[in-house]
């Protein structure tokens, strides 16, 4: 019955290998100092970025007017509120946010030795999303600190649903299975939403905003619960850069360094629902960061995983920072949401990941 | 079922077997397409006798044919008619433009919802409805859906095109593109006012709801027009199943016929997103539990097209008549689909590691 397997296979054992060979394989060690400085002009445009966020909008507003609201007070009330009350807990909301969503984005990479993984691409936002959208939807309007464990449980049971189903055989990993699998349950979890929206279009407006990944109306009552958690889970990445460079060897010589596999991808799934479930729950489902912040990341600091990590930390905020700024300037009217254009920007690297890596087997 | 051609030399007797073999599974596909067929008929006619105005069958049949039939009659073919018809010409439409493509891609995931013209054609329609301002005037709609659809999927051939076009390529590059286009999607909602908002994501959710026959004619005739290409383009379809180089060396030109049938297909899927917006995952998985129903090697287009229809009508028949209140089909099947497709991967799975 071979022929009989063709229509129904949508993944040949093959691809494995390849992903195994494709992370990490076209990037140069580079030297610390190297590293180092890279770090330092990172850390540069982070610092840049923050700037720009607090004076770019509706009203340009000057560094040192900014500088003075932020020590002590602004003569100018208007200006004041705009910095402290709107600029300040965006810009705060795009360094979290972005920093679950990048790191996230390296750690599932890694434990999965996937190139195109992205928890917006998997499911595991889709997943934190609908659980907002259940919770809103069952209970009314639920306090945005709800949120927050709501978004959580919705990236735990999305990224162990992905992984269960993406995994073919001991925990190894299909690059097109696993992507599948996500864009599946992200399918399927946003169509159940859209029913729920259907049914309460009271529920919708207030969800329309936040489905699109904006961070315009994130306060401090989402962004102070959420950001300990992100801030955990960075952690715990870092501490686990050195488990995962030996399961991107393959599990079997990873098991061999005396690694072990079962336990780095455990602690990696409960990292990344703390990273991603938080970043959701302050920026809505944000798509493509996690994707391709760690390649650039591979390209400054080489293939070990805990300078990509730590390369993420900085790089991710950095370009939600951008893709926040970018949307406030494009309309003359309102604003863009950050989320739409982080997938504007990140569609084209998955389409250009995706000729460049040959996993023609599927 | 052509795939043993290429063995010529095979001894008589084991010719002889494969022959009964190739006549039995004949003889299953004809037999679940007749049984699909059956099936078909009789939920259509329980679809027409519920509603607010209740009929049982042998009524519905009585009024139907009866002239003088009045207000029931009326009920009958102008109210609900249009919108069963409808659903089982689209579910067909749907269900072969989803086994071309799973066939071109050889994938059962390379179907036009998961590539991402559906939400191509969203992003028409959407464009329609909330930039030009045209309101929901359905000819317009139309045009910006097919527009958007077809756009899409030249747009994604063209991206995953490397030499030829594999099948890994086409999804991701497909779901690439849908990420995109679904951003552009929650831009166009987010800037209009809330209730063109409502409306437009009412028809996002693919619905066959308000369809009268102006709505669906072009269409249905549309699709009417499809069938025959598609018949006459089977046979070099089941020869690129062999593989490229064997379909060449029977002398198929074989980008030219691929073109032909991604266009084919494409306008199916934009035809009925057209009118009853982006229905999803009918496509993907109409192909796949007609190969199952049929035990056959590739994937059959009449019994893909019948097992679509049904499922398109129970879906809508769901949908309107198991929820307290009315939804849109493509929910229903969003949901069925999605659940059915996480398990065909998981089994898949399954299959592997034993």
């Amino acid at each position: 019955m071979e022929t009989d397997e063709r229509p129904t296979a949508p993944a040949a054992g093959g691809a494995t290998d390849a992903a195994g060979g494709a992370v990490g394989a076209d990037v140069p060690v580079r030297a610390l100092s190297t590293k180092l400085v890279g770090l330092g002009i990172a850390l540069l445009v982070l610092l840049a970025g923050c700037a720009l966020s607090l004076t770019v909008g509706s009203t340009s507003i000057s560094l040192d007017v900014v500088w003075r609201a932020l020590l002590h007070g602004s003569e100018d009330s208007f200006q004041q509120a705009v910095v402290i009350d709107d600029r300040l807990p965006r810009t705060v909301a795009a360094l979290v946010a972005g920093l679950g969503l990048g790191v996230a984005g390296a750690l599932i990479q890694a434990v999965t030795r996937n190139p195109l993984a992205d928890p917006g691409i998997l499911g595991v936002t889709a997943g934190s999303a609908f659980a907002v959208a259940l919770g809103i939807a069952l209970a009314g309007a639920v306090a945005p600190s709800t949120y927050l464990w709501l978004a959580f449980l919705g990236a735990l049971v999305a990224t162990v649903l992905v992984y269960t189903i993406g995994a073919v055989h001991r925990g190894s990993v299909s690059i097109a299975r696993l992507t599948l699998a996500g864009v599946a349950l992200a399918a399927l979890l946003n169509g159940i939403t859209s029913g729920l929206v259907l049914t309460n279009p009271r529920s919708f407006d207030a969800l329309r905003a936040w489905q699109a990944g904006s961070l315009k109306t994130r306060g401090w009552e989402v962004i102070v619960p959420a950001a300990p958690w992100v801030v955990a889970g960075v952690v715990v990445a870092l501490l686990l850069g050195r488990a995962l460079n030996a399961v991107a060897l393959g599990d079997d010589l990873a098991s061999s360094l005396g690694a072990n596999v079962f336990r780095t991808r455990v602690v990696a799934v409960l990292a990344i629902t703390l990273l991603a479930g938080g970043a959701t729950a302050i920026a809505g489902p944000i798509t493509f960061i996690g994707l391709m912040v760690p390649h650039v990341a591979r390209r400054i600091s080489g293939p070990d995983q805990r300078w990509i990590i730590g390369f993420s930390v900085v790089l991710a905020p950095v370009l939600l920072l951008v893709a926040d700024i970018v949307g406030r300037l494009l309309l003359p009217v309102g604003e863009i949401p950050a989320g739409i254009v982080t997938a504007v920007l990140g569609a084209p690297v998955l389409v250009v990941l995706a000729r460049r890596y040959r996993v023609a087997a599927l | 079922m052509s795939a043993s051609l290429d063995l010529p030399e095979a001894p008589a007797s084991a010719e002889r077997a494969r022959k009964g073999a190739v006549r039995r599974t004949r003889t299953r596909a004809g037999v679940v397409s007749l049984v699909l067929l059956a099936a078909c008929a009789v939920l259509a006619v329980v679809a027409l006798g519920t509603g607010s105005l209740k009929m049982s069958p042998a009524e519905v049949i009585g009024y139907v044919r009866d002239i003088g039939g009045g207000y029931p009659r009326y009920v009958i073919l102008h109210e609900r008619l249009p919108r069963i018809l409808t659903a089982l010409v689209f579910g067909a439409a749907l269900g072969i433009s989803g086994a071309v493509f799973q066939s071109l891609t050889r994938n059962p995931l390379g179907s036009p919802d998961v590539i991402g013209f559906s939400t191509g054609a969203y992003t028409g329609a959407l464009v329609v409805i909330t930039v030009l301002g045209t309101g929901t005037s359905s000819s317009a709609i139309s045009v910006g859906a097919l527009v958007g659809g077809i756009g899409t999927a030249l747009v994604v051939y063209a991206l995953a095109w490397r030499g030829g076009v594999a099948g890994f390529r086409l999804v991701i590059v497909g779901i690439a593109v849908t990420a995109m286009l679904a951003s552009v999607n929650s831009y166009l909602l987010l800037r209009a006012k809330l209730e063109v908002a409502v409306a437009a994501a009412t028809w996002g959710a693919g619905s066959f709801s308000l369809l009268t026959w102006s709505d669906v004619l072009p269409a249905l005739v549309l699709v009417g027009v499809l069938l025959p290409v598609v018949a006459v383009l089977s046979g070099p379809l089941r020869q690129l199943e062999l593989g490229d180089d064997a379909a060449r060396a029977h002398g198929v030109p074989v980008e030219p016929i691929r073109l032909s049938l991604i266009v084919t297909a494409v306008a199916l899927t934009a035809a009925v997103t057209a009118v009853a917006g982006p229905i999803a995952f009918v496509a993907l998985s109409a192909p796949q539990i007609a190969h199952r129903l049929c035990r056959s090697a590739g994937l059959p287009l009449v019994a893909s097209a019948l097992t679509g229809a049904f499922l398109m009508l129970l879906a809508d028949f769901a949908a309107q008549h198991w929820f307290p209140q009315q939804l849109p089909a493509g929910v229903v099947t969003v949901v069925v689909g999605g659940v059915y497709l996480l398990w065909l991967l998981a089994s898949e799975a399954r299959k592997k590691a034993s």
